[in-house]
């Protein structure tokens, strides 16, 4: 894998900021863009677009495939059926699909298992859920190293009641890989279905759905350098065959009179209303282009660079890591004595890098963690090793402002 | 260093060594001002009497900016009238909200020095509440 290759490919890393050049340490938060999604998408916008599935002439018929095409690649990406493909805006809307129709089926006196480490999206839908059906929200502890508690999570499963496990796959804030054949074992032991959110883990690593053994995965197309707007969920068929749907409209129906309707097969019955075909087919570029690349490739890329920063990011004075995980991402997030963490990122914007600082939508965590913000630096296919000593030496400077 | 700019000597001396923490007593109100995006706090509490105000004191949980704007607020408001005080609030908030420079004169005229500090906080769009918070909090404070 050649970096300066790769970098060429992705045209806003020659930007500048402030007059420095570009260090971007946020692909977390969101990933930037190589020319092949943007031309791919442009390309459509040009010359082949209409709106899908509703049109009998030539450009809605190409637009239609050209999205369908997307679903099968995302498909054999996930290793499920292209049936089993649900489009969505992001993992958010993923996990609240999964919220509104799988939790519907749920009665007062099952629970949901949920873990400290949720980023809100995994967390917020379930509250809500509780409120409407009556359900327990169980939530399962992490170690003071930032792992989930195998322990607790067993007992927590063991009465039986759980109906549903829902946990990161990767946590945006700790970068903590979470054991999920473990937990999908002990969750179906236990009675219950898993889903895994895996807007950081796909990023990193070769997913497949069978091999893990899981029920639902959601991701989304922005952090795997696609577009935004469009996110996935996989789920089991029989699981999405039994719930109802989501939201009504168009393209989920089968037929509609005004006294009934009946719902189109999955994965339509989940798509109400003209999706996001654009941004399907870019990220049907993405996955593409990642593949091309190779998860091999990346996976060896970003342990060197996460090696690399836990070894010189520690020699900053005053410079903490938050969390010890046995396994962990390209994502560290850290403290500075004596600076808070937003006076970090600012000046780091001053001098070109973009970093993410703050409760990383993951406020109870924060609260578990004894904190009320962190700084995160995150990294990518295009991050070097020369970005993250830039960093340090930046982040020294800073320390010798306020101290 | 770049970006230093937003933080002036005294931003910083007042942010490490704030000289208006704590609480006054006889207090007459007490406002917590949160800022959900980031997690600070601003808890004020003040003594005003006659339409003036006496005392004020803060508790503050956040950044350097946030900091220092609630210590250099409370030394500024202290011993005004609560027209006054309010006034004092819209024109600092204007001083960072207005992108041109066109105030700057008045501003020099009606802002004392201590706020004036916080004038290159303009070009950093994601910063501003952090100084407006503990002023937001003053205003409920005030008219509550």
């Amino acid at each position: 894998m050649n970096i300066a290759d790769i970098r060429a490919q992705f045209p806003i890393l020659s930007e500048k900021v402030h007059g420095k050049p570009l260090v971007f340490l946020d692909s977390a938060a969101s990933a930037q863009k190589p020319d092949a999604v943007i031309d791919a998408m442009s390309q459509m916008m040009r010359s082949q677009y209409a709106n899908i599935h509703r049109g009998l002439h030539w450009m809605s018929e190409r637009a239609t495939e050209d999205y369908e095409a997307s679903r099968n690649r995302v498909a054999s990406f996930l290793g499920g059926a292209r049936e089993e493909i649900v489009f969505t805006r992001n993992s958010t809307e993923a996990i609240n699909l999964v919220a509104y129709s799988y939790g519907s089926l749920l009665k007062p006196g099952q629970a949901v298992l949920i873990s400290e480490m949720e980023h809100h999206a995994n967390l917020v839908p379930w509250q809500m859920l509780r409120d409407r059906v009556g359900i327990e929200l169980r939530v399962a502890p992490i170690t003071d190293d930032g792992d989930l508690d195998l322990d607790a999570y067993g007992r927590l499963l063991s009465d039986g009641k759980v109906a549903l496990v829902a946990i990161t796959h990767m946590s945006n804030v700790l970068g903590t890989i979470t054991p999920a054949e473990r937990l999908v074992t002990m969750a179906h032991d236990a009675g219950a279905k898993i889903l895994l959110d895996g807007s950081q883990a796909v990023v990193h690593r070769k997913v497949d759905v069978q091999k893990l053994g899981v029920d639902f995965y959601t991701f989304t197309g922005h952090k795997l350098y696609g577009p935004t707007g469009i996110g996935v969920l996989w789920a089991r068929r029989e699981l999405l065959e039994a719930m109802p749907p989501f939201m009504g409209g168009g393209d989920m129906i089968s037929s509609v009179t005004f006294e009934k309707s009946t719902w189109a097969p999955i994965p339509a019955k989940f798509e109400a209303g003209t999706p996001a075909i654009v941004e399907a087919v870019g990220l049907g570029t993405a996955i593409d282009w990642v593949e091309s690349i190779g998860y091999e490739a990346i996976g060896a890329h970003e342990a060197a660079l996460t090696e690399h920063a836990l070894r010189v990011l520690p020699e900053v004075p005053g410079f903490s890591v938050i969390g010890k995980p046995k396994e962990r991402g390209g994502v560290i997030s850290f403290t500075m004595d004596d600076v808070h963490p937003h006076d970090i990122a600012t000046l780091l914007d001053r001098n070109g890098i973009a970093v993410r600082a703050g409760h990383h939508c993951a406020e109870p965590l924060m609260h578990r963690l004894g904190l009320t913000a962190t700084a995160r630096a995150s990294f990518g296919i295009y991050t070097t090793e020369e970005e993250i000593d830039t960093l340090a030496e930046t982040l020294k400077r800073i320390r010798q402002l306020f101290v | 260093m770049d970006g230093s700019s937003c933080y002036d000597a005294l931003i910083l001396s007042r942010s490490r060594k704030p000289e208006f923490s704590g609480s006054v007593e006889e207090e007459t109100a007490r406002v917590q001002g949160n800022n959900p995006v980031c997690g600070d706090r601003v808890t004020l509490s003040l003594r005003a009497t006659a339409g003036t105000i006496d005392a004020v004191r803060h508790q503050t949980r956040g950044c350097a900016i946030c900091m220092a704007s609630a210590d250099l607020m409370a030394e500024a408001v202290t011993g005004r009238s609560v027209t006054d005080a309010l006034e004092l609030g819209c024109r600092f908030t204007d001083m960072l909200e207005t992108p041109s420079s066109q105030n700057m004169v008045a501003d020099e005229d009606v802002l004392p020095v201590g706020l004036q500090a916080f004038r290159p906080l303009r070009t950093h769009r994601s910063r501003l509440r952090c100084a407006t918070l503990p002023w937001t909090a003053l205003g409920e404070a005030l008219t509550q």
